[in-house]
């Protein structure tokens, strides 16, 4: 908050609050409560009560965590409960979560809804190499989580090949807990937005771009996925 | 509906037709009558009792009798929708050896056993007892896995084949189940 700065210089605070001054006079003029004659102490409580500063990060956290898109996208019985949790009952738009995109080019949030086979998931890697940073994934039920009762030669556990945010237990989760999660990852996101998940999982140079950046950096050490080349069409 | 007398009659006529060895072993429970025949007679026999009026083939599944003789088994489920009478024909086959003749394509007038319908529907089934039990079928005109990856090592569904998985690394078991982090 403005004012608020303890130990800033004087003279720095007094040009903003003559900044902030400035800001609000255009509407104030007309009004019969000039600010202009306002001093002091009196200026500065009328600063804080209608200037909020922040820094950038701040607020860039708080949008993306306010507007996840996730991937519409389901693998077993999950799916259905998460299906659930965006439609009216429990209904995800209250949060700004309701925008299912088709496509991991618009998403960045990646609910793995199921049980995933060995023979899924590289799939289900190549869905999240595709997405655009920042990017979250969560890992719903117990199935994709710990195997649950699949615990067999079909399944693999989606930490062996994904940074998972969020696990939410169940099985599967009621819609509630799927919420629940979302909400645990928006906090997550406000609080530490970069989670920096490609340092933590070594995962550098796994991203997958498009286009020219891809052309000149062929020769390059790179296990990205090429998908912007000529007769690859698997990204588009 | 087939009671056990019917499913003698069946068995007698299959034995007339196909010759003494043809059926091993007939079996009536629960309402369901099952015939074990020789696999060699598979198509030929299926056929016989197409023209009887089992003109479905309902299902086909793998069975694996481990620790008994001839180990791999497949049924064939008939059902004659005429009549809602359904049979059960039943091949097994050893390990070492575990070939059965795909009931799948048409043979042509000019091949042995000719000229007869196949059953379409068996395709992608024989693939799955391929997939899961091993079981080969001769003359399958695409027998690869069906489920597990191509490249897959072993057919899980065979008794001795370990059921797999993972340690489940729960708060109380991390250490154990992550090795040293």
């Amino acid at each position: 908050m403005l004012g608020a700065h303890g130990p800033a210089a004087p003279d720095a605070l007094r040009v903003r609050t003559l900044n902030a001054h400035q800001l609000l006079r255009g509407s104030d003029m007309e009004g019969a409560n000039q600010p202009a004659h306002l001093q002091g102490t009196e200026l500065d409580r009328y600063v804080q009560e209608r200037v909020l500063t922040t820094t950038l990060d701040k607020t860039v956290a708080w949008a993306r965590s306010n507007s996840f898109f996730p991937l519409a996208f389901g693998l077993a019985c999950c799916a259905m409960e998460q299906f659930h949790a965006a439609g009216s009952r429990m209904d995800i738009a209250r949060f700004g979560f309701e925008a299912f995109r088709a496509s991991p080019r618009q998403a960045d949030l990646i609910i793995l809804a199921g049980r995933v086979s060995i023979k899924m998931a590289p799939i289900i890697r190549r869905l999240y190499d595709q997405m655009l940073e920042p990017k979250w994934a969560i890992s719903m039920g117990a199935c994709c989580s710990s195997m649950g009762v699949f615990n067999n030669y079909a399944l693999v556990p989606a930490d062996k090949f994904l940074p998972i945010d969020v696990h939410v237990p169940g099985c599967p989760p009621r819609p509630e807990s799927l919420m629940h999660g979302i909400l645990k990852l928006r906090k997550m996101v406000q609080d530490d937005p970069d989670l920096g998940w490609r340092d933590r999982y070594d995962a550098r140079g796994t991203e997958e771009v498009i286009g020219s950046d891809v052309k000149g950096a062929q020769n390059a050490p790179s296990t990205a996925v090429n998908v912007g080349l000529e007769g690859d069409t698997a990204g588009a | 509906m087939l009671d056990a007398t019917g499913l003698e009659l069946i068995a007698q006529e299959l034995r007339e037709s196909e010759g003494e060895q043809a059926v091993i072993e007939t079996t009536f429970f629960r309402g369901r009558g099952t015939v074990e025949i020789e696999p060699a007679r598979l198509r030929s026999v299926l056929e016989r009792l197409r023209e009887k009026g089992y003109a479905f083939l309902a299902s086909v599944h793998g069975v694996d009798h481990h620790p008994h003789e001839p180990r791999l088994g497949v049924h064939y489920e008939l059902l004659d929708m005429g009549r809602v009478d359904r049979i059960t024909v039943k091949v097994r086959v050893p390990t070492d050896a575990p070939e059965v003749e795909s009931v799948t394509p048409d043979i042509g007038a000019e091949e042995p056993g000719g000229p007869q319908r196949g059953w379409p529907t068996a395709d992608h089934q024989e693939r799955e007892i391929y997939d899961m039990f091993g079981v080969v079928f001769r003359g399958h005109p695409d027998l690869r896995r069906i489920l597990m990856p191509e490249d897959y090592e072993g057919h899980p569904q065979r008794r001795d084949f370990p059921v797999g998985g993972e340690p489940v690394a729960f708060t109380f078991n991390e250490r154990e189940a992550l090795g040293p982090m």
